[in-house]
């Protein structure tokens, strides 16, 4: 087209760009974060500079000893070093609430899309249900749940074989995946009804596409932009959880360590003034402001009018 | 309006019933029963039976949770697995504790918040502005012990200043003021963590109505800026606040469990979380349900006041 090449480029904004959106420095600050925490999760074993679970013994063990070249973050109650738990639990932390998320998100896509594909009675049975679960505080609703599950815990041991650490946690996963899909679902119903609506789907059930043809190819590649923001914050939310809940003692328990039960651990410490528990409490909070940096940005971008992308 | 706060109302107390069955439901959500997995090894048919019967579960669930309620609702939630006392008679003085320390953050809190949102919206774009809006975003990412930690470690710490004592210790004879010194920390901590989010709707809620013509219309009348916002914006900016506010506080009620652990103070989430760790069903049930109660009040609470702010359903033409 003639008009088009008379054009002048529009001048590109200067700065790092991806996926040709400009990121502002408060996203770059958060990408970076995420890194060097999945650097961090990914080399542990290689940066820590002693081995998981090393107690150390006669003279070497210092009880809660400050900061210095040999312990760069201290040593905690029974002299084992605090950064080398830090990049340990970062493996449990991170990887687990990954894990809890991406159950949350397929339990919350496929039954979204289903309700708002399938018929009504189906739509509102999930609403209603899925309105009750959100009228519940998470924390508390969890606990409750956790606590039943947990009651069953010797039985389930026994008959499977599994180690009580590995049942406790995968109750934790599955048990707050189910809790986190509920919102993911509300959104991923709200974004299907949307694209269920336009003209395209329709012309691709009278065309006789079967329902998931619909979905795969129509439905799920629209609703991604938003999904993906969700799954950011969904992430976060999630990561704190499991964080609380082994703070109070109640998520991963020993010989495993994640953040929140790092913190737990030394929790005592800090009232003799030593900073120990703060290294892995603020872990977690970088951590969680850094997703949170990039996923407003993200919604930033999106909720953009198309093409404009300075 | 009236119809539509009914409507509330029962929609409300519905969703009370349907939460109060769900939390109890759970205790049957898997094969076995708690008796059980109570003895564990020793479960011989006889000790289950006898066991059963002590604590009820002969009969049918429904029977059960009908049982559960009416008692629930009389103040009985039946005997503590661990001391065999009545669950009420522990949660007493722990409900006393736990509404007096939220209630505490409560009253710092919320004028805190209106203040620094309606100072953020009078000099929007100013460093004051972009120095709380930062703030904000931070304290809202960071988990409760995180923030309770650190003003443990600079307020109540010989390393630091020593101002305020690091654990919160407070039983049923601690006078009102030094109740108030004493659970200051966890207070604070509790403002940092809600303060962030009512700032923050404050402000946006200010800001959006100052951009509205009769706003323009004051400040060419030659009103100072301060009038123009307390006077005209904020009146009408009070429907999401007032909303926003009431959803924080039912936060509150939920963000105290972590923050009463930081602290050790005698709270209701203290004893949930000692009872979630001893598998005692009986006070975990009723503990869930007494939060659950008061976060999905203030739940209708918040919608209820935002009906009420609208000056638009206040007076239908």
């Amino acid at each position: 087209m003639a008009v088009a090449d008379t054009k002048i480029p529009a001048r590109k904004a200067p700065g790092i760009r991806l996926f040709g959106h400009r990121v502002p420095l408060t996203a770059q600050v958060g990408f970076l974060i995420i890194f060097v925490n999945l650097f961090l999760m990914v080399f542990a074993p290689v940066l820590a500079p002693y081995p998981e679970g090393f107690v150390p013994s006669g003279s070497e063990m210092v009880k809660w000893a400050p900061a210095s070249a040999a312990h760069w973050m201290g040593t905690d109650s029974i002299g084992r070093d605090v950064m080398s738990q830090l990049f340990y639990g970062a493996r449990l932390s991170i990887g687990l609430s990954l894990i809890t998320t991406i159950i949350a998100f397929v339990i919350g896509i496929v039954t979204g899309f289903a309700a708002a594909i399938s018929g009504r009675w189906v739509d509102i049975v999930l609403s209603r249900f899925a309105d009750l679960i959100l009228s519940m505080p998470t924390l508390i609703f969890c606990l409750v749940i956790i606590t039943v599950v947990m009651s069953r815990e010797a039985g389930f041991v026994a008959a499977t074989g599994v180690s009580n650490a590995f049942f406790e946690g995968m109750v934790i996963v599955f048990v707050i995946g189910f809790l986190y899909a509920v919102p993911v679902f509300r959104l991923a119903r709200a974004v299907a009804m949307n694209i269920v609506a336009l003209e395209y789907v329709e012309a691709a059930r009278l065309r006789g596409e079967n329902i998931w043809w619909v979905i795969r190819r129509e439905i799920l590649p629209n609703s991604i932009p938003p999904l993906v923001a969700e799954f950011g914050l969904r992430f976060c939310f999630t990561f704190l959880l499991i964080a609380a809940l082994s703070f109070l003692g109640l998520g991963i328990q020993p010989p495993y360590q994640d953040w929140g039960s790092i913190v737990n651990q030394n929790a005592q410490a800090i009232f003799l003034g030593k900073p120990q528990p703060l290294f892995a409490a603020g872990a977690i909070a970088a951590l969680t402001i850094g997703v949170n940096l990039v996923v407003d940005w993200l919604l930033s971008v999106y909720s953009r009018a198309h093409g404009e992308n300075a | 309006m009236l119809k539509l706060i009914g409507q509330r109302l029962v929609l409300g107390l519905i969703t009370l019933f349907f939460a109060s069955a769900l939390i109890f439901f759970t205790t049957a959500l898997l094969p076995g029963d708690f008796a059980t997995a109570m003895l564990g090894q020793q479960a011989t048919a006889e000790n289950t039976a006898a066991i059963r019967a002590e604590l009820g579960l002969d009969r049918p669930l429904v029977v059960r949770y009908a049982d559960w309620l009416s008692g629930a609702v009389k103040g009985d939630f039946g005997n503590s697995l661990a001391s065999k006392r009545p669950v009420m008679d522990e949660i007493k003085p722990r409900i006393a504790n736990t509404f007096f320390l939220a209630i505490y953050a409560a009253i710092v809190a919320v004028p805190l918040s209106l203040f620094l949102g309606i100072m953020a919206a009078i000099r929007q774009g100013s460093v004051f502005d972009r120095g709380v809006n930062v703030g904000a975003l931070l304290t809202i990412s960071v988990p409760e012990f995180f923030l309770g930690y650190l003003l443990v470690l600079y307020l109540a710490t010989p390393a630091h200043w020593r101002i305020f004592p690091g654990l919160a210790v407070v039983n049923a004879s601690t006078p009102f003021f030094t109740k108030l010194y004493v659970t200051f920390l966890p207070m604070m901590t509790l403002v940092l963590v809600i303060v962030a989010h009512m700032m923050r709707m404050t402000r946006a809620s200010v800001l959006q109505v100052m951009a509205s013509p009769y706003i323009e219309m004051a400040y060419l009348k030659g009103l100072p800026k301060w009038r123009v916002v307390v006077q005209h914006a904020l009146p009408n900016a009070l429907a999401p606040i007032v909303n926003v506010v009431a959803l924080n506080l039912a936060y509150l009620i939920v963000g105290v469990v972590v923050v009463e652990k930081v602290f050790v103070y005698p709270g209701m989430g203290q004893m949930l979380v000692d009872a979630v760790s001893k598998r005692n069903i009986p006070t975990v049930l009723a503990c869930g349900l007494i939060f659950a109660v008061v976060f999905i009040t203030l739940n209708i609470i918040a919608d209820l006041l935002s009906i009420m702010s609208n000056p638009r359903l206040r007076h239908p033409r």
